[in-house]
């Protein structure tokens, strides 16, 4: 009935589209992927961008927030940034070109341009949903990144980072990487902009862990006050596979990080940890979806958010249990320190339970600091900038301080937290 | 040392007056007891003193070492010397007691123009203070109070105020929740800082903790003002008979 008149795109529309028919010659990949990339553009330029009538974007009017899509500039180009946690190998994405140095023992790994040109990247390349506008705004302009093995039964001694920095203009990046039966490895996912000229950079990554996998994933997001950034993390978990999920937002001006994921194998586990920091004008949102899809699963999701300014925050997360999935154990919790007058953050967890024998929960708070924790602290002598730097600092060390067996790890991510909130609190 | 002077105070939110015309005065030296029913004001008054934003002072003064305190927050009142241990000692998960003990003594000496700890020394300090009150090296390790039992909370009170070196030492209900034992190791504690230039003021509801801190003076409070002074006699008194007579000779 509903006779869809052809809309009018708006500027940022135009210009994603007219980023793809400019590099149409020179993105890498024919055949099968060209005719891919065609699709997602014509989508792209028939649906738009998402509305907040889309469920899923309800929170972030896509097509109303992103007002401009910078221009593509070929000869951007960034140095590599020194790493998060000391010693890691780095895996540079500079300027949507991979740079692969010598890589550790029991990893290999190739540009992610190659899997485009050869075509066997396209499978990967199909979206989730109707909905999903990041998988299609990547997998219409993708240039480059990164296919990772970590080979059966290897163990990282030091993380491995992926690191992806830009000056400005586009980068679209993807990340398959899949981790071999009882592998364990910490792997930072980096994103960072080198200026403060805008940038407009999407990225999907696309994990699997084989059974036994012992996986911790930190995402740390430094765009920069003017970049817009939409990230993905895909992740399928085998028989007994553990991962260690962190993101940690602490850039952009327009920030969406989609986490989708599932179990597919008994005794597999999730931990999710998310930290925003969100401060000035920008809009930043987490949107989690995992599916239990069979029995004995666990998970357990935590964000927290602390938002200054005239920030505005999201956090939706859906967990999906399927009708077999019993004793499935999740719980998941959205805690908010609001710091500002104008700020704002709007959570919404769901729970679509199909199994009758599991343990689910969500929970979710929004807090001004704690009067009596900062008298505490005054009433000994901390001034009181300090003493709210600390009770800022120390609603969102809790979770950092899981690491703990990794030391250098937590340092370097209290780091992150603390050189944010000088700049910020 | 303190000196306060018709003291009025009142809960800023809804303006509800809680002292009423209060004067004490505390000497150098000297261990004051406040004493009273319940409602009578004395955790206000401990909170007025330690500069609380929740109470407004409207009419009155206190006065520390000659000079007004009413303009100064919490955070300068405790760097000048007035500590205050809370009755209720405050749980703050994601701060380690280590790092705020601290970051209390090192701001607390940049405050006063002093040069901060070193990392060693500040380590010694806390071996020598925490040995002296009992408390295990674990403890330390934990966010600040979190999982603390009722008498653990107090004695890092103590070990808050043995390391801070206050001059002006307000116990607010120190003896709330402690078993007899724990009494004892909070009280050697506060004996043991008892000194000549300090000033200790006990605010207490029984006499009980008065056996162990044997106070010079004690002061009855009752509806927000003292009324009445006496020496350690009273303290037994009181035990004795109650607040009621003292009460209604006052009224």
């Amino acid at each position: 009935m509903n006779m869809q008149q052809a809309i009018k795109m708006t500027a940022a529309e135009t210009a994603l589209v007219d980023a793809y028919t400019a590099q149409i010659g020179d993105l890498p990949g024919d055949g099968a992927v060209l005719s891919l990339r065609d699709t997602l553009v014509h989508e792209l330029r028939t649906a738009g961008l998402p509305t907040r009538r889309v469920e899923s974007w309800h929170y972030t009017d896509l097509r109303t927030l992103l007002r401009a899509v910078p221009a593509a500039d070929p000869s951007a180009f960034a140095d590599r940034a020194d790493a998060v946690v000391p010693g890691s190998s780095v895996l540079a994405v500079r300027s949507g070109q991979a740079d692969l140095k010598s890589l550790p023992k029991g990893v290999t790994a190739r540009s992610y341009t190659e899997s485009l040109i050869d075509g066997s990247a396209v499978a990967g390349l199909a979206v989730l949903g109707s909905d999903d506008a990041i998988g299609r705004i990547n997998g219409g302009l993708v240039r480059g990144g990164l296919e990772i093995a970590i080979a059966e039964g290897t163990e990282l001694e030091a993380p491995l980072e992926i690191q992806v920095v830009q000056s400005h203009g586009h980068v679209h990046t993807r990340f398959p990487v899949s981790f071999g039966a009882g592998s364990k490895a910490t792997v930072i996912e980096r994103h960072l902009s080198t200026n403060a000229d805008p940038s407009f950079v999407s990225s999907v990554s696309d994990v699997t862990l084989a059974e036994g996998a012992d996986v911790i994933w930190i995402i740390v997001q430094q765009q920069g006050a003017a970049d817009t950034h939409l990230g993905q993390i895909r992740f399928d978990l085998g028989k007994d596979a553990k991962l260690h999920l962190f993101i940690i937002n602490a850039g952009g001006k327009l920030v969406r990080q989609e986490i989708h994921g599932r179990t597919s194998g008994e005794g597999a586990d999730l931990t999710l940890r998310g930290i925003n920091l969100l401060g000035g004008e920008s809009h930043t949102d987490v949107t989690f979806t995992l599916g239990h899809d069979v029995p004995h699963t666990t998970s357990t999701e935590i964000i927290r958010n602390v938002v200054f300014d005239r920030a505005k925050g999201v956090f939706q997360g859906k967990i999906l249990v399927a009708k077999d999935a019993q004793k499935t154990d999740a719980k998941m919790s959205c805690n908010t320190l609001l710091l500002s007058d104008d700020a704002d953050f709007s959570s919404k967890p769901e729970l679509e339970i199909f199994a009758d024998d599991v343990q689910c929960g969500h929970g979710a708070t929004v807090t001004d600091i704690d009067h009596t924790q900062l008298f505490y602290m005054l009433a000994r002598g901390i001034p009181e900038n300090k003493a709210r730097a600390m009770l800022v600092n120390a609603f969102v060390a809790e979770i950092v301080e899981e690491l703990e067996d990794d030391e250098e790890l937590v340092e370097a991510l209290e780091g992150i937290i603390s050189a944010w909130l000088e700049k910020h609190a | 040392m303190l000196e306060i002077k018709n003291l009025h105070a009142r809960i800023a939110e809804d303006g509800t007056e809680i002292i009423r015309g209060l004067n004490l005065t505390v000497k150098a030296g000297e261990v004051a007891a406040i004493m009273g029913p319940n409602g009578s004001g004395k955790s206000t008054l401990s909170y007025v003193l330690s500069g609380r934003e929740d109470y407004e002072v409207t009419e009155g003064d206190i006065l520390y070492n000659g000079e007004s305190i009413l303009e100064l927050d919490a955070s300068e009142r405790a760097a000048k010397g007035i500590f205050l241990a809370f009755q209720y000692p405050v749980e703050i998960p994601g701060v380690a007691t280590m790092q705020f003990l601290k970051v209390a003594m090192n701001e607390q000496r940049k405050y006063r123009g002093e040069d901060e700890l070193t990392t060693p020394e500040f380590m010694r300090l806390v071996k020598e203070a925490a040995g002296d009150l009992k408390i295990a090296p674990e403890m330390l390790r934990r966010p600040l109070n979190v999982g603390f039992s009722g008498g653990e909370k107090k004695r890092a009170e103590i070990l808050q105020m043995a390391l801070l070196q206050p001059k002006l030492c307000v116990l607010d209900e120190t003896d709330s929740g402690l078993d007899i034992d724990a009494l004892k190791v909070v009280a050697d504690g506060v004996n043991a800082l008892r000194s000549p230039d300090r000033a200790v003021v006990v605010i207490t509801h029984y006499q009980r903790l008065l056996d162990y801190i044997v106070p010079d003076t004690v002061h009855v409070l009752y509806k927000g003002q003292v009324i009445k002074s006496g020496d350690k006699t009273l303290a037994h008194e009181l035990e004795a008979k109650g607040y009621a007579d003292l009460i209604e000779a006052a009224a």
